[in-house]
């Protein structure tokens, strides 16, 4: 039986164009609305499918403003059991404060008997791209930690995960307790169901304040980049334009 | 002194660790000339001496090379003990390597040992007083200015933020081997078996010189068969963007983007896609794109060079057949 402690971030959805807020410390999700960050979705699902898998538990964290409840409810919906909110300002906490925020978490739940043998983190947040919370979080932790895993399975004890590197898929065998942080590829996160949204309702959310301050995240402002003129030569409207495609395609060398 | 991790290929130091070391000569020029030492791990790909010889060539001083059985197998805590230890007896107050998954993990590790804050993808260099850096934030829409007042300085270079240049002036490039104790706790993650990928399913797409996109526009997963057509023609490969393997009308082996491939082709052909943030992280290094889009408006368009504005299933059948009729 593993426990299975999965972390997500609420993010601005960024597929559309950013806008940053007036003060230039974050990005403005007014319109654009907020998503859960990409490698969380994957990691979610492996979260759920390891505790099919061995009759465990999974347990869903975030950290951030009191709308981010909306992130846990989504994760609740796909099979998550339990959730955990650290009510805070996500912008005013730096990778290393999160880190210590989960792990204060994790050795509580611990004490109290709840113990979270694997602890799963994206890769990296699709908003603040800091690429090592749960690097951190491992060493507040004293746990071994695998980065970048695709596939996440748990067998005799110990988590086995694939991480496709360059050279080729990587596959590490660690003893539990351990962190493991995902990148999205590997699995395909599963739809709610409408029962699975309904049940998600209804589960209570553990609400509770940061357990230390904030050292900050080193940020001065945000920047957008210049926006780059655009030089595009237009060669045409539908099919018509095939020829000058071609006569292009030719110019390039790229047609045999 | 700045310290880089480097990171090899079958060319010696790979490029994203040259450029990280071009990167570090204009922090370097800045504090006076600092001397640059590089620290390359495990078993070489290369001859030492020409691993050395390459590196003098950017302008190294000393590379220190870490030799062991703990470091037969990749792990993040053992290798980051290693740069740790080498840190310790140069004194580094600035350590750095490329923004791949290897130089960010290492480093994160070793930033955590240290008890000191990581910039990830750095594209400039601000200035010493304070310790500045501009990095990419929101893959690559939005930069961040963050200040690294602890020594070490510890942060990651994007890929590309500089072009990998070798230095006016040669370094020494002298290999000092050296051999760290490595905390069995610090073996605990490594990597126990390694298989080639089924059939290197992106390296085809990575290293094409023609790549045919498409997004959202084909509009199904049974709508490829103009665009394969297309790819065959140019002898190209198919790359698709997020939607399209999220929707699970082709294979994530071949999405473009961010949490992608990033591709470098001659030519990029993207038919029905936007343009968003993450498709570009991962195409824009492209040398020259053809965007095809309904929507005069879409960022692809105007971000391309080329355009056509129409419905990629009449642009792209249209454009197989000139080219099959021109070859006759």
């Amino acid at each position: 039986m593993t426990n299975v402690l999965v972390c997500v971030k609420r993010v601005v959805d960024s597929s559309g164009e950013v806008v940053l807020t007036e003060d230039g410390q974050s990005v403005d999700g007014k319109f654009a609305g907020y998503t859960m960050s990409n490698h969380e979705e994957c990691a979610v699902e492996l979260a759920v499918q390891a505790t099919a898998a061995t009759g465990g538990t999974a347990t869903v964290l975030t950290l951030g403003e009191p709308e981010a409840v909306e992130q846990l409810r989504a994760a609740l919906a796909v099979g998550c059991t339990a959730a955990v909110h650290v009510e805070a300002d996500a912008g005013a906490f730096g990778p290393s404060d999160v880190a210590r925020e989960i792990a204060a978490v994790v050795k509580e739940h611990e004490a109290a008997g709840r113990p979270h043998d694997l602890v799963l983190l994206g890769n990296d947040a699709a908003d603040s791209g800091d690429f090592q919370v749960g690097i951190r979080l491992a060493y507040e932790l004293g746990r071994p930690v695998v980065n970048g895993a695709a596939r996440v399975t748990v067998e005799d004890g110990h988590v086995v995960a694939g991480v496709e590197a360059p050279t080729g898929y990587e596959t590490y065998r660690v003893p539990l307790p351990a962190v493991v942080t995902v990148l999205e590829g590997g699995v395909e996160p599963r739809y709610p169901t409408v029962p699975g949204r309904m049940k998600a309702k209804k589960v209570e959310v553990e609400t509770r304040s940061p357990a230390t301050e904030p050292r900050g995240a080193k940020r001065v402002r945000l920047l957008l980049p210049p926006p780059q003129p655009s030089s595009v030569q237009i060669l045409g409207k539908g099919a018509d334009a095939a020829p000058a495609v071609v006569d292009l395609l030719e110019q390039l060398g790229v047609t045999r | 002194m700045i310290l880089v991790l480097v990171e090899t290929d079958a060319s010696g130091a790979d490029e994203v660790s040259r450029e990280t070391i071009t990167f570090a000569r204009n922090l370097s020029a800045a504090g006076g000339g600092v001397p640059i030492d590089a620290v390359v791990i495990g078993d070489l790909p290369v001859p030492a001496e020409s691993l050395t010889d390459q590196l003098a060539s950017y302008g190294v001083r000393d590379v220190h090379h870490v030799t062991g059985d703990a470091f037969s197998a990749y792990g993040g805590a053992s290798w980051a003990s290693a740069v740790v230890s080498v840190r310790e007896t140069t004194g580094s107050v600035v350590v750095t390597a490329g923004g791949t998954p290897r130089g960010m993990e290492v480093l994160a590790h070793l930033a955590a040992r240290k008890g000191v804050a990581m910039a990830a993808n750095v594209v400039s260099f601000g200035g010493l007083s304070p310790f500045t850096v501009t990095r990419q934030v929101v893959g690559g829409a939005v930069l961040e200015e963050m200040v690294l007042d602890e020594r070490p300085a510890v942060f990651t270079v994007a890929g590309h933020a500089v072009e990998a240049s070798p230095a006016e002036a040669r370094g020494d490039g002298r290999l000092v081997s050296v051999n760290p104790e490595v905390d069995t706790a610090d073996l605990v993650a490594r990597v126990v078996s390694s298989d080639p990928p089924a059939a290197d399913l992106s390296g085809g797409l990575k290293s094409a010189r023609v790549v045919v996109g498409a997004g959202r526009g084909a509009g199904g997963a049974n709508k490829f068969d103009d665009l394969l057509e297309l790819t065959s023609l140019l002898d190209g490969e198919l790359g698709v963007s997020r939607v399209v393997t999220s929707l699970g009308w082709r294979p994530h082996h071949e999405q473009i983007g961010q949490t992608g491939s990033r591709i470098s082709p001659d030519l990029y052909v993207a038919c029905g896609i936007s343009g968003a943030i993450q498709h570009w992280a991962g195409c824009s290094s492209a040398k020259t794109i053809l965007a095809i889009n309904t929507d005069a408006e879409a960022p692809m368009v105007s971000k391309a060079h080329y355009a056509v504005i129409g419905d990629l299933h009449e642009v792209v059948p249209a454009i197989n057949e000139e080219i099959k009729r021109r070859r006759g």
